[in-house]
C-alpha cells in the first residue's frame, strides 16, 4: 500500500518541489488548530479538565473571558431578545479577533464542518468524480439574508435549528443524535453534486464571517507572482478560486482581498515556486483604486 | 460585489433584484415554517430554573450549554435531533433526573445571554408544575399510605400536602399540590413508586386551570 495515493492531486506539485511536510504545513496547522479547539471544549466534559466552558455558540475561557457568536446574537436581535452584557461582550471580541486575523478563518481554522467538506473534496479528486452543478456563490448572501427574515417572523434563532455547524460542534461536545443526517447531507452534497457546494456556496455562517473578513488584518499575498509558472495547483487547492485572480494575475496590489478567502494557506502549500506568503495589509503596499 | 462592476441596464437590474427578493423571502418563509413547526414546545420538556416565557427564551438561547455543564447533578441537557424541544436547547426530564434545587442556581447564573435569569431565587422558580395525573393508579387513591410524593418534595408541607378525602366509598389522603408553592422540580415524580408516573410536572399552561369564565362562544 503505497501511502503516496493519499496526498492530493493539487499537492502534487508541491510536494515534488518541497517535500510532503512543507506541502502539508498550512494544512497541518489548520487541522491542528481545529482539532485543539474542539478538543479544548471537550476536555470539561469529558475529563473535568474546565479550560472552556460552554461551546462555539457561547463560552466562557478560564472562568473569566466571554465569548459569542456574533451572528447567532444578531439573528436573536432579529428575534426580538435582549441580550445581556456577557453575550455581547462576547460576540464583540470575536468579531474583534476575526476581524484581524481574518473572517473566514473561522471557516478553514475553526470550522468542524471544514473538515467534513474537505475530506468530501479530497474524495472527489481521488475518484475522480466531475459532476459539478453550478451554484451562484452569492447564494450564501441570501441564505444569510433569509435567516435573519426567519427570524423576525418567528421570533427565534431560526438557523440554529437547522445548522449543520451548531451541529457538528455540539456532535463532540454535548450530543446530536439523528444530526449526523445532516453533516451526511453535506458531505454527499459536496462529494456528489457540487464542487465546494456548502462552504463555498451555500453556508450562511461562512458568508456571515466573509462580510467581517472584507477588512482583515491578516492577509495572503501574492508576492512573487513573476515567479507564477501557470500550473494552476493553487487554483486547484482553493475553495474560493476566484479570490485568487486580482492578486495573482492583476496588476493592482498582489493581496487577495476578497472577504471569501479564508486564510487557510492551500495556496501556500500547493505553490511549487513559492508565490504566495501569509502576511499583512500593512506590510504589502496596497494598490490605489483602479491601479 | 460582482454584480456592481457587471454592465447592466435597468431592466436587468431590477429583474435580478426582484428574484434575489424572492429567493430570500422564499428562503425565509421556508425556514419559518419550519422553525414553527419545530418550536412546538413539547408537555416533556422543561426549562432549567429561571427560564423565559417559551416565546422569548427561544429568541435568547444561543443553545452553548453553559448551564448544562454548570449543573453539578447532571440534570440537564441539551436537545438533540429526533428529542422533544427545539434542537440545541437544554431542558431536563423529571422522571430521570429531576431538579435539585440548589441555593444558588448555578445553571441560571451561567447563562450568558439573559434567557435564564441568573438572580432568580429558587423558590420563585417556574418550571412547571406537579399535576396528579393518575388517579386510577396512585397508591393512596387505592387506599393505601404510600405519600412518597409528598414526602419527598424539598418544599415540605408547602407546594405537596395530604388532604383528607373520600374516594369510592373509602377515606383517603389525597396528595394535592399547590401551585403557588409548587416550582415543578420535579422530584415527586422521580420517585413516584407507580410503573409510570402518577404524578408527573407539567409546564404550566397544560397543567393548571385558569380562573374566570370559559371565553369559548362568547362575544368579546
Amino acid at each position: 500500500m503505497n501511502a503516496r495515493w493519499l496526498i492530493a492531486d493539487s499537492r502534487r506539485l508541491g510536494v515534488q518541489a518541497h517535500g510532503v511536510l512543507r506541502a502539508h504545513k498550512w494544512w497541518l496547522l489548520r487541522r491542528i488548530c481545529q482539532i485543539s479547539v474542539l478538543g479544548l471544549f471537550m476536555l470539561g466534559p469529558m475529563a473535568g479538565i474546565w479550560i472552556a466552558r460552554g461551546n462555539f455558540a457561547a463560552s466562557q475561557i478560564g472562568g473569566v473571558v466571554p465569548l459569542a457568536d456574533p451572528y447567532i446574537l444578531i439573528q436573536g436581535l432579529f428575534g426580538g431578545a435582549s441580550p445581556a452584557i456577557p453575550v455581547v461582550t462576547g460576540a464583540i471580541i470575536i468579531a474583534l479577533a476575526y476581524l484581524i486575523v481574518g473572517g473566514r478563518v473561522y471557516c478553514g481554522w475553526v470550522c468542524p464542518v471544514n473538515i467534513v467538506t474537505d475530506a468530501a473534496f479530497w474524495l472527489r479528486e481521488k475518484t475522480g468524480l466531475t459532476r459539478d452543478r453550478k451554484l451562484d456563490r452569492r447564494s450564501r448572501l441570501g441564505i444569510l439574508a433569509a435567516t435573519l427574515l426567519a427570524s423576525a417572523l418567528t421570533g427565534t434563532v431560526a438557523w440554529e435549528f437547522v445548522n449543520p455547524v451548531s451541529l457538528m460542534q455540539r456532535a463532540f461536545i454535548s450530543g446530536i443524535g439523528f444530526g449526523w443526517a445532516i453533516i451526511l447531507a453535506v458531505f454527499l452534497l459536496d462529494l456528489f453534486v457540487s464542487r465546494r457546494a456548502w462552504c463555498g456556496h451555500l453556508c450562511p455562517v461562512g458568508a456571515f464571517y466573509g462580510l467581517i473578513g472584507r477588512g482583515s488584518l491578516v492577509r495572503v499575498a501574492a508576492v512573487n507572482r513573476d515567479a507564477c509558472t501557470d500550473c494552476g495547483a493553487c487554483f486547484t487547492i482553493c475553495p474560493e478560486p476566484h479570490v485568487i485572480v486580482p492578486g495573482l494575475k492583476g496588476t493592482g496590489s498582489p493581496l487577495i482581498l476578497s472577504g471569501d478567502c479564508q486564510n487557510c494557506g492551500g495556496c501556500i502549500d500547493a505553490c511549487p515556486v513559492d508565490v504566495f506568503r501569509m502576511t499583512t495589509r500593512l506590510t504589502v503596499p496596497q494598490a490605489r483604486e483602479g491601479g | 460585489m460582482a454584480s456592481s462592476k457587471r454592465k447592466m441596464n435597468r431592466r436587468t437590474a431590477i429583474t435580478e433584484t426582484a428574484r434575489a427578493a424572492g429567493a430570500v423571502c422564499l428562503g425565509g418563509f421556508s425556514l419559518a415554517a419550519l422553525v414553527h413547526m419545530a418550536r412546538q414546545a413539547d408537555a416533556r420538556a422543561l426549562r432549567p430554573p429561571g427560564a423565559q416565557p417559551e416565546a422569548d427564551f427561544l429568541s435568547a438561547c444561543v443553545r452553548c450549554g453553559l448551564c448544562v455543564q454548570a449543573c453539578p447533578y447532571g440534570t440537564l441537557s441539551l436537545a438533540e435531533w429526533g428529542q422533544e424541544p427545539a434542537v440545541g436547547t437544554p431542558f431536563f426530564t423529571p422522571r430521570e433526573v429531576p431538579c435539585y434545587m440548589c441555593r444558588d442556581v448555578p445553571c441560571a447564573r451561567a447563562c450568558p445571554t439573559g434567557a435564564l435569569d441568573g438572580d432568580i431565587a429558587i423558590r420563585d422558580a417556574n418550571m412547571g408544575v406537579a399535576v396528579l395525573v393518575g388517579h386510577e393508579d396512585c397508591l393512596n387513591y387505592k387506599g393505601m399510605n404510600c405519600s412518597i410524593c409528598v414526602r419527598v418534595c424539598p418544599i415540605r408541607g408547602d407546594a405537596i400536602t395530604l388532604e383528607p378525602g373520600e374516594y369510592n366509598g373509602r377515606r383517603i389522603m389525597i396528595p394535592t399540590v399547590h401551585s403557588r408553592h409548587c416550582t415543578g422540580c420535579g422530584t415527586c415524580e422521580k420517585h413516584c413508586v407507580t410503573g409510570h408516573a402518577s404524578i408527573r410536572v407539567l409546564p404550566r399552561d397544560l397543567g393548571l386551570g385558569g380562573s374566570g369564565r370559559n371565553r369559548a362562544g362568547r362575544k368579546a
